[in-house]
């Protein structure tokens, strides 16, 4: 069904249209790997994002411009500059760092808190499942309280970067979610 | 379609600037939207550059915004556009906040960007590190460094330049990058779309960069030069180069054999720029006479070159030497005297000046009808640069001064306008001064001139001259005439100097007196009011004067006065005064806090100044650090930090019994400028008092000194200290004056003495910033600064003289003395001269060769009496500098020791 719909949005929004979408989540959690990962299929050498990266990637048929900010406690309050007309946030979260768990919902929470996010869609990677210890999908929705959300669409997906799964699942739901949202 | 069309993006109404809030506006917009557009993007670009460029700015959270929406054109992968986005990212950088936010994106294109905008992704990328985010790029500028695309390389260079200030620890861990990046031939990669040049540039980059990481470190600088010496091949490189040679040579002349052949190899090389460069510092450095030749040849042949700026280049170098050395030039007048009709009039005119100053007395007349023939070709801007050439020449060769008067006396009649005709003027008066024999003819010209001279100005300044030289001369009637003329033909302005002029000339002998008080009394009928009031106040003056009820003295004083103000100093002092508030002028203004000069010693003052001036700017031109102010300022400061001196002594209530100072010594160093304490001093001669004044200045930041005091021991008995001013506290980095007194003895009245001196204080450890002490107790410390010594030259007023030769014949008390130098030069000789025996270089200041030399010295005493010294000295290899001194003097003391402050 993915093809039928992606030759008719084709159409209708054009080649002009541009589906914007941040990484947004703590330094450390993964979010240029994800980037470069979905981008060339390969996992990179990262340093910690001193601002952000852009790409354009070209995921069945759309053009989706991804953000991806750096995390760093002195470059989160930046995140805002980059807010408007955003589609979806795309937010990762490390899966074993328990210990900051906390900062990150509190960090989630006022983002979505924001004006001009309100018609965001929302998608959690539960990062890093291939280690050991690591939380599930279930316990990080529970730590960032997800099931309160209201009005809005979210899903949360256990993702890990370096060996590529999850990240194409989550990106599916994301783009029809981001469809039907716009139709 | 039509011609006429209109770009909405492309204004070419060129000066105007666009409009600062639509551009704000466009680019907030056109930046921020989906998707974006390239093209018009980097139009609105362009647009804010053009504004920023023209100096505009923007407030902080404006620019800020403007940022924030140009980083989002990272999205965009459009070449031209990021090449421009980066050109606003470098400009916004320094005005905007929070630029780190674009790190990471610059980064990734240093890394693997596209040629095209790679070395401006360099270059921004420098503005926007600091210190916590520059290790994250150190690898990336390291690469960029060796890169072999030249474009990359230098933009890495450059950048780590500007990031010195900021992490120079990082850049210097890339010193070895550097190193290899110096010698490294990095062509252009063939794009086939076009020829471009090789410059090579980035080797000057990387000398430059090595340098700055390098320069504090002589040795280093030093090896720099070893290492580099062959093998550039950019000629701005080698040219920098060249200066790092100067540096070092200017530092320590001895390493000029060890090095001239470097300079030998550039006087040679293809690239007139380079040849320029070494030209520079060869004929700046105490070099041979063979070395400072084969500067001089290469000049020669530069003359001939068919480039412009290389002409012109060579022929200012050439003027330089000339204002010192012109003798050393002479071999290149042939080559000059064709560039006169040089096409290129800034390049004949410096010839032409350069041509006046190297010739001699039997080249200068014909000069000076080459240059008649030629300067009614050419502005007023450049006949004043020639006028003033050739009064520094008139000066120079008195015995010439016939034609050169004449020729100044004919442009003088030629059509001109006030800057010209001033010029004229000026040289003229300075010819009346200097050289006496000028004196009557240009007197007699000048009141031609002013029967006919359209400025008002220039016609007072004339008839104040001719008051105050007139009365000097042998036919005074005859300015009597001209000046009257003026009286009964001119404006009120004129006749109202005219006036003062004309009652100048009444003291000279009877006759005249009557007839200028008749000529006075018709002038009482003016209509104008000044003139009237002038016209009576000089009457009565001279009424008084018959009826002895004021002394001819006084008379003369007023008419004639001997002595001048510091005119400066007095315009500098009646400002402060007048800035003042009411209360300020409850007391009158201090005329006797000005100093004054008698006529002779402000002539010294002003010749001195005069060449000093052209010495200054010689220096200044081959110093490669350029951060030497005016020539004029740095004088000017000198005399001000005199008066300054002057000014706190004379705030010091116990010396006010003293009267006025004789004289004051230049500051004098007692300790080295490092040393903990640094010390200086200064000498002051009163009527029957010597106070030695010392500057002390605690370097240390935890260390408070009290009880300061300086023991200050002479070496003779006729000198006895009266009393000590100390200093009771010098904070860390304070600065304080200990004042020392003695007498000074009657007999001799000119000594010569050695104080030993010691500096004694209370030392107490302190904490740096509030200074208070640790404890208060501190322990008593001395510190043994620099011996002090009075001199023949601390009783001795350097003053000029017109005539030496005839004050040298009059004057009666003679000692003559033979002595053995052991000082390097002769110019050494002579400058060691002048500053010990504080007299006023009539003649020979400058040594023109180096075997033989006469100088002529002239001032006077303190007590008035005129000293004249005639130096003759010789140098030889086997016997080093021989020099034989004939002092003569009014009395015999002063002409003794004179002569013994010279060995
Ligand atoms: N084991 C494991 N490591 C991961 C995974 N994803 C990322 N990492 C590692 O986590 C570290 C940080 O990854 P980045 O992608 O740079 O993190 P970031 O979120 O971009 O960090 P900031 O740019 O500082 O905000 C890197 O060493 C990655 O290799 C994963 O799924 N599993
Ligand atoms: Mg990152």
């Amino acid at each position: 069904m993915g093809n039928v719909f992606s030759g008719i949005f084709g159409k209708l929004w054009g080649v002009n249209k541009e589906i914007r979408i941040l990484i947004l989540g703590l330094d450390g959690a993964g979010k240029t790997t994800i980037l470069y990962r979905l981008q060339i299929g390969e996992v990179i050498n990262t340093k910690p994002t001193i601002g952000f990266n852009v790409e354009t990637l070209s995921y069945k048929n759309l053009k989706l411009n991804v953000w991806d900010l750096g995390g760093q406690t002195s470059i989160r309050p930046y995140w805002r500059c980059y807010y408007a007309n955003t589609a979806a946030v795309i937010f990762v979260v490390d899966s074993t760092d328990k210990d900051r768990i906390d900062t990150a919902s509190k960090e989630l929470h006022t983002m979505l808190a924001e004006e001009e996010l309100s018609d965001a869609a929302l998608l959690v990677f539960a990062n890093k499942q291939d280690v050991a210890g690591a939380l599930t999908a279930a316990e990080v929705s529970k730590a960032l309280n997800l099931s309160d959300l209201k009005d809005r669409s979210w899903s949360i997906v256990a993702s890990s970067a370096i060996k590529g799964e999850g990240l194409t699942e989550g990106l599916d739901w994301l783009i029809d979610v981001i469809k039907d949202e716009q139709l | 379609m039509s011609t006429h069309s209109y770009k909405k993006f492309e204004d070419t109404d060129a000066g105007l600037l666009p409009d600062k809030m639509t551009v704000f506006q466009d680019c907030i917009r056109a930046f921020n939207s989906s998707p974006v557009d390239a093209k018009k993007c980097r139009t609105l670009i362009a647009r804010l550059l053009r504004l920023l460029y023209s100096g505009d700015t923007f407030p902080r959270q404006e620019a800020t915004t403007l940022f924030f929406s140009i980083s989002k054109l990272f999205q965009h992968k459009n070449s031209s556009l990021r090449q421009i986005v980066y050109l606003a990212i470098k400009e916004l950088s320094s005005i905007s906040d929070d630029v780190l936010m674009v790190t990471s994106s610059i980064m990734k294109d240093v890394q693997n960007g596209d040629i095209v905008y790679k070395p401006n992704a360099i270059r921004t990328l420098t503005r926007v590190l600091d210190g916590s985010t520059v290790n994250a790029a150190e690898r990336l500028i390291k690469n960029a460094i060796v890169d072999r695309h030249p474009s990359v390389a230098s933009a890495a260079l450059v950048s780590s330049y500007h990031l010195l200030p900021v992490a120079k620890d990082v850049v210097k861990r890339w010193t070895n990058e550097t190193q290899e990046a110096v010698l490294a031939v990095k062509p252009y990669p063939q794009t086939g779309e076009g020829y471009i040049n090789d410059s090579l540039i980035s080797q000057y980059h990387a000398l430059g960069l090595l340098y700055s990481l390098r320069n504090h470190d002589k040795m280093a600088l030093r090896k720099l030069i070893q290492q580099y010496s062959k093998g550039l091949r950019n000629p701005l490189a080698i040219c920098q180069l060249i200066r790092y040679v100067n540096e070092v040579l200017q530092d320590d002349s001895s390493l000029i054999p060890a090095l001239f052949p470097l300079l030998q190899d550039w006087l040679n090389d293809r690239n007139h720029a380079v040849n320029l460069e070494a030209i520079k510092v060869v004929v700046s450095l105490p070099v041979t006479n063979e070395q400072f030749a084969a500067a001089v040849l290469r000049l020669q042949f530069l003359l001939t070159t068919p480039k412009a700026v290389t002409r012109f280049a060579a022929v200012r170098i050439l003027n330089r030497i000339s204002l010192k050395n012109p003798e050393k030039i002479v071999s290149c007048n042939t080559e000059l005297e064709s560039l006169i009709s040089d096409p290129n009039r800034s390049i004949a005119t410096y010839t032409i000046t350069t041509l006046l100053k190297t010739g001699s007395s039997d080249n200068i007349e014909r000069l000076i009808k080459v240059i008649s023939k030629f300067i009614n070709d050419i502005s007023d801007e450049f006949k004043i640069i020639i006028i003033d050439a050739v009064k520094t020449l008139s000066l120079k060769f008195p015995q010439n001064y016939q034609s050169m008067l004449t020729f100044l006396i004919d442009m003088l009649n030629d059509e001109g306008g006030f800057e010209f005709k001033n010029t004229i003027v000026e040289a003229l008066f300075d010819l009346i001064h200097f050289v006496p024999e000028s004196r009557d003819l240009a007197l007699e010209n000048l009141c031609e001139f002013i029967e006919d001279c359209e400025f008002t100005e220039l016609t007072v300044r004339i008839l104040n001259m001719l008051g105050n030289e007139g009365p000097k001369t042998a036919n005074p009637s005859l300015y009597v005439r001209h000046i009257y003329n003026r009286v009964v033909l001119e404006n009120s302005i004129i006749r109202s100097a005219a006036v003062v002029a004309l009652s100048k000339f009444a003291l000279i002998d009877a006759p005249l007196n009557n007839s200028i008080k008749i000529l006075l009394k018709r002038i009482v009928n003016d209509v104008d009011d000044e003139v009237r009031d002038r016209a009576i106040i000089s009457l009565k003056f001279l009424e008084s004067l018959e009826s002895a009820e004021i002394s001819k003295n006084v008379a003369v004083e007023l008419t004639k006065p001997t002595h001048v103000y510091d005119l400066g100093l007095l315009e500098s002092k009646l400002q402060t005064y007048i800035s003042g508030d009411a209360s300020s002028f409850a007391t009158p203004f201090d005329i006797t806090s000005v100093p004054k000069f008698t006529e002779d010693e402000y002539r010294a003052i002003e010749l001195k100044n005069k060449t000093a001036k052209l010495e200054v700017e010689t220096k200044e031109d081959i110093d490669t650090s350029g951060q030497s102010g005016s020539a004029n300022e740095s004088l000017q400061t000198a005399e001000l930090a005199k008066q300054q001196i002057l000014q706190e002594l004379s705030q010091v209530s116990e010396f006010s019994g003293y009267g006025a100072v004789l004289h004051t010594s230049s500051v004098i160093p007692l300790t080295e400028k490092e040393a903990e304490f640094v010390v200086e001093s200064v000498k002051h001669v009163f009527k029957e008092h010597i106070v030695l004044q010392f500057n002390v200045e605690n370097t240390l930041d935890d260390a408070l000194l009290e009880m300061v005091s300086v023991t200050a021991q002479p070496d003779i008995e006729e000198v006895e200290e009266e009393f000590v001013l100390s200093v009771e506290k010098l904070e860390p980095h304070g600065k304080g004056t200990v004042y020392v007194s003695f007498t000074r003895p009657e007999e001799p009245s000119v000594f010569t003495t050695t104080f030993s001196n010691t500096l004694s204080f209370t030392s107490k450890e302190c904490d740096p910033s509030t200074f208070a002490p640790f404890d208060d107790q501190g322990f008593e410390d001395e510190y043994q600064i620099e011996d002090l010594d009075i001199t023949p030259g601390d009783f001795i007023i350097p003053s000029y003289i017109g005539n030496f030769d005839l004050a040298f014949d009059e004057l009666t008390s003679e000692t003559v003395g033979t002595y053995q130098m052991d000082s390097e030069s002769l110019q050494s000789t002579v400058d060691h001269l002048i500053e010990t025996l504080s007299l006023h270089p009539v003649e020979g200041k400058d040594v023109f060769n180096e075997t033989s030399h006469t100088l002529k010295l002239f001032g006077k005493s303190i007590n008035g009496d005129r000293v004249a010294v005639l130096v003759k000295m010789v140098k030889s290899a086997k016997t080093g500098i021989t020099l034989k001194a004939t002092v003569k003097s009014d009395s015999e003391e002063i002409a003794e020791s004179v002569l013994n402050g010279i060995a």
